[in-house]
Order: structure tokens, then sequence, then C-alpha cells
């Protein structure tokens, strides 16, 4: 008997492992049959898989915990992975997933523009970042043109920018970072190059953690994470706010996007409305630090243009 | 007599079955191995090429090139600040722990044998068994504002990067080494003793030249183990993609560097496809690291 324990063992590990596969790729062409079909049954069923930016997944969690407690919706079944935005777009357009989460428009990350046609855009939530910097500075604002000088390289000291005579020392992110682009896009208003010297880190944890502790440190963090440990800067005398997004006085803001490849199935649209429903918005999104669509008096498309 | 007979015969035919199931169990086995192996390095392989092939970037440029900055317009992809990077961290690393490894190992084989094999050898495995986020955040929390406080600067850096992770190999060295100590031949020992040899003599003239393949093996594995080594690094090295000037300025390697972009790029692009390159020079890099274990293990059979 025990003689024979290690092979069952190793049976059991392989049927496993083969099971996983197999359900994997089954939730994959499951949605992507029903995708075309889209037909309202009484009772809604399927499985939605939703991967990507790792900004949007407590949001989208949460919210697929909820959606999936609904009487109305108990045989919809809602994953959630996350992976990044990159890869979220390229699963969507490929067809593994049915939902793609993203920071960015498609337009700026997918460098084939027939497949950026394919999706349809879902804009669920705003996300608002702000300039921050470590305590000793002695900086509370910073126009636009001394954050480029910053993050350019060409100011290093924060004497210039009239604070305290210490190294500018730079905590940026990756730069294929859809926070970083974001920043870059609508902060700064063109691409930065890398600074010898600059730190990078992905995580808004450790950027924060860096920032509060790093002497002459800058950088910048989405609103949720703002605390006392940092000195929250004003961009051009004007607060990063809720309000200030909200009235379109505070620029530096983007949409968290949900993309489907061409228009969503019942269930994945029904699963779409409810994170637009004001159950979620009203709660959650703000709960975790986002800013509901609700509340934005502007409008932005992928080219950067706001309408009132 | 046939109650006797009777439950021989299906014995027989039990273990013939036995035989067999068991010989085509671990066949499926082996080539479901072989098979993932080779899919593995196909897949990264052809990912990684297609840079050079479909995206037309030179070989030159990729591994010469100083400036990474694909975003950029026009785009570079030089890659050698990572290949530096991860080269230099990855043997700094080595020369840390080696010392502390031997040092561990001969504590452990030579110099108290009994004890302090039974309580250094689980406490230096236990070390194996901590995640590397934990160690990146150690790294951070302690290593990083220490380095500030005493050189400071951002404290972010190759040196914080090495720190960690000669902890992070420091089991792999020291099992390894430990291993090859007590496997070393009694008589050896046992005739340096007696022609009057102290045991630091012993040591140092006899158990150490003849272990040396062995214990370099141990070196070899752990630098291999810490080029691989992606998280920890990640969180205290600062991740600029420059050729660094000093230790303590950030710097990157090829896993950190692919960590923090991958997920953000989309598959297929060419920042994608440059990201496999660099994991199809670590994987080359690997190969290179298992010739040079089959190599010292060649020489220690002698």
């Amino acid at each position: 008997m025990f003689k024979k324990l290690p092979f069952i063992l190793m049976t059991l590990t392989f049927v496993l492992v083969l099971a996983a596969c197999g359900s994997k790729n089954d939730a994959g062409t499951e949605g992507a049959a029903s995708n075309g079909s889209g037909e309202a049954t009484a009772e809604l069923s399927g499985n939605i898989l939703a991967v990507g930016s790792t900004a949007l997944l407590p949001l989208v969690e949460q919210a697929g915990q909820k959606f999936m407690a609904v009487d109305e919706y108990k045989n919809v079944t809602v994953q959630v992975q996350g992976g990044g935005s990159g890869t979220g777009l390229t699963q969507v357009s490929d067809g593994q997933a049915t939902i793609g989460n993203s920071d960015v428009f498609a337009e700026e990350k997918l460098e084939d523009e027939a497949k950026v046609k394919e999706l349809v855009d879902h804009q669920v939530a705003v996300v608002a970042m702000a300039p921050v910097s470590n305590k000793d500075t002695g900086v509370e604002d910073l126009t636009k043109q001394q954050l480029v000088d910053i993050f350019s390289g060409k100011v290093t000291n924060w004497k210039d920018v009239g604070g305290a005579d210490k190294a500018i020392v730079i905590v940026n992110r990756p730069s294929s970072s859809g926070t970083r682009a974001t920043f870059e896009k609508y902060a700064l208003g063109a691409k930065m190059d890398d600074i010898q010297g600059s730190i990078q880190e992905d995580s808004s944890g450790n950027v924060k953690k860096l920032v509060a502790e790093t002497p002459g440190a800058i950088g910048y963090l989405a609103l949720s994470y703002l605390d006392d440990s940092l000195q929250v800067l004003k961009y051009e005398g004007v607060e990063a706010t809720v309000e200030n997004v909200e009235a379109g006085t505070y620029p530096v803001w983007a949409y968290e996007h949900m993309y489907t490849k061409g228009e969503p199935d019942a269930a994945t649209k029904a699963f779409l409305d409810y994170i637009l429903s004001d159950e979620i918005q009203q709660n959650d999104v703000t709960e975790l630090g986002y800013i509901p669509m609700s509340g934005m008096k502007v409008k932005r498309d992928a080219a950067g243009n706001v309408v009132q | 007599m046939n109650n006797k007979l009777k439950p021989r015969r299906p014995l027989k035919e039990k273990h013939y079955w036995e035989e067999w199931t068991g010989r085509i169990y671990t066949s499926i086995c082996v080539v479901f191995l072989i098979v993932v192996m080779f899919s593995i390095v196909y897949f990264v392989a052809s990912k990684g090429l297609s840079t050079f092939f479909q995206n037309g970037i030179s070989i030159s440029e990729f591994l010469g090139g100083k400036t990474w900055n694909p975003t950029g317009e026009p785009a570079f992809y030089g890659a050698l600040p990572f290949i530096t990077g991860s080269f230099i961290t990855t043997l700094l690393a080595a020369l840390i722990a080696s010392p502390l490894g031997l040092c561990a190992a001969l504590f452990m084989t030579e110099i108290v044998p009994g004890k302090g094999k039974k309580i250094l050898q689980p406490a230096i495995e236990l070390l194996s068994g901590i995640p590397s986020v934990v160690y990146g955040f150690i790294g951070l929390s302690v290593i990083v504002p220490l380095l500030r406080s005493i050189f400071g600067g951002t404290g972010v850096g190759i040196a914080a990067g090495c720190l960690v992770l000669a902890v992070m190999i420091l089991p792999t060295v020291t099992s390894i080494m430990a291993d090859a100590l007590s496997a070393l031949p009694k008589g050896l020992r046992e005739s340096s003793y007696a022609l009057g040899a102290t045991r630091w003599q012993t040591i140092y003239r006899v158990i150490i030249p003849t272990t040396l393949p062995a214990l370099l093996t141990g070196v070899v594995l752990g630098m291999a183990r810490a080029f691989g080594e992606a998280l920890a690094v990640q969180m205290v090295i600062g991740n600029a993609p420059h050729v660094p000037t000093s230790l303590l300025e950030s710097a990157s390697t090829l896993t950190s560097v692919i960590t923090l972009s991958m997920g953000n790029t989309t598959m297929g692009s060419v920042h994608n496809n440059a990201l496999w390159s660099m994991a199809l020079v670590l994987l080359v890099m690997t190969f290179v690291f298992v010739i040079l274990v089959r190599l010292l293990e060649r020489r220690n059979r002698v």
C-alpha cells in the first residue's frame, strides 16, 4: 500500500494539473463564444473573466463578489485577475478574457489599430494622482514648469524651486506604467526620460514608503494613498481633492477602463451595469479611493481633449 | 493443493502488471516533462529572438546599448545597464555569501560536527523557506535606511541589492558546501592528524583543496539563484535603467526590469519582445551556470 502512495499522489497532481488547464480553456472559449450571441435569458449565466490593471483590481474584485451574491445573477461566475494593463488589453483582444482592465485608453497601449477598433470601452471610475514629496523639502506648491524641470533633471536641488537646500531624489514609475503615463501626460505635458540616479518602483506602497523616508524625495501617488506621512503638493496652486477633479480644475486624473471585445454579452453587460449602478459607485468606488463616474462634470477622450 | 496453488498465479500476474504500469507511468511523466521543458525553451527563444528578426533591432545594439528608453521617440533598446547590474549584484552577493557559507559549513562538519550541525543546519535551511517578498521588505525597511544613514544618499542601489541576495543564497551555498565536506573520505582527515597536523592545518591544507570543486559548485549554484531572483532585488535596487557609477546609485537587473514592465506592455509589441529577449539572456546564463556545475562535478570525480 505504502509503496504505491507516491504513485497515487503523482497521478493525482498530474490529473489536477490537467484539469486546471482544461477548465481555464473552457472559461475562455465560453466567454468568447457567448460574446457573439448575446441572447438574453430569464436567468443569466456564464463565466466572466476580468484580467488586467492592478490599480483597478480591488474594485472589480469587490464588485464581483457583491454581484455574485445578488440572487438574480447567482449563475454568473466572475473571476478577477491582475497582471497589468498591457496583459489585460492583450488577453481581451485575443479572446482569452471577457473583460480587459486598463488604466489607459487602448489607443495608447495597443500598436495594432484594427485591434483597438474591435474593443468597446466601458469607463467605470476615475483615478486622480497628486505629486507628493518628503516632508523636509519645504515646498507645498509646484507649477507645471517646476515639475517638468524636476522630472527632466534640469533642477536638482529643492532650493531652486523655493524650498530647503536639499538634493532632489525622484521616485518614479517604470516607463511602461499607466500611472506614469497619466502623470506625464496631464501633469507634465510630455514624456520624460529616466534620470540617472532616479528610483523606479511599480507598487504604490513602495513609492509611498520611499518618498516618506528618503530625504528630498519626490513622487506621485493616487489619492487613496495620501496621508500625513507625506507632503502632498499642490499643482499650479490647485489642491488634489475629489471636488477639484470632478469640477475639472485639477487635471491629473485618468479613467479606469474595462474593455470588452465587441459589445458585451448579457451576463457581462449586467456586470458592467452593476459596477456603474449607484450601489457600487456611491459605496465601493469611494471607499476604495476612486472617484465615481457620476460625479464627473468633465469628460475626456483618448487624445486628452476635455469637454465640459 | 488447489488452495495453495491459487494465490500464486494471480500474484505473479499482479507483479507483471505492476511492472508494466510503473514503466508506462514513468515514461508518460518523462515524456510530459521533456515536452514541457522544450516548449518553455522554444517559447522564450521564439519570443526573445523576434526582437531581432521581426522588429529589426540588432543584437549588438541590444547587448551593448547603454540607453534603454522603449517609450521614447526614437526608442532605444539597450540592455547593457541591466546585464551589468545583474552581473555585479550576483558577483558581489557570491563574494559576501561564499566565505560566510564556507565558515558555516566548516563549523558544522569539522569544528563542532555533532551539536553544531544539529542546530546550525535547520537554522540555515529555515532561511530558504522565507518568501522573497519578505526579504525585499526587510531590505527596504532595514538595509536601505541603514545604508542611507551610513553613506547618505538614498540607500537604494546595488549595495542594498547584493546584501539582500547574499542572505538569500546563504542556505544554498552552505548546505552544498556542508554536503561536500562531509562526503570527504575519513582517511584523508585521519592521516593528516596522524602526521601531526593541527585541525586548522588539516582544514586549509587538506580539506579545502581536495573539496574545492565541490565547494565551488555551491558558489555557482548560489550565483544561479541570485541571478534569477527578481522580487527582493526589485524592491531595494532602485530600477533606474542606467549603468551605475557607484554601488549606492540606483541600478536595475534583468529580472527587476522584466517584473516591473512585463504586465504593463502588450504582447507582441517591441517593448514586450525586448523583455522576452532579456528572459532569453537569463535562460542562456542559467545554461552557462549548469554547464559550469557539470564541469566542476567532472573535476570533482577525478
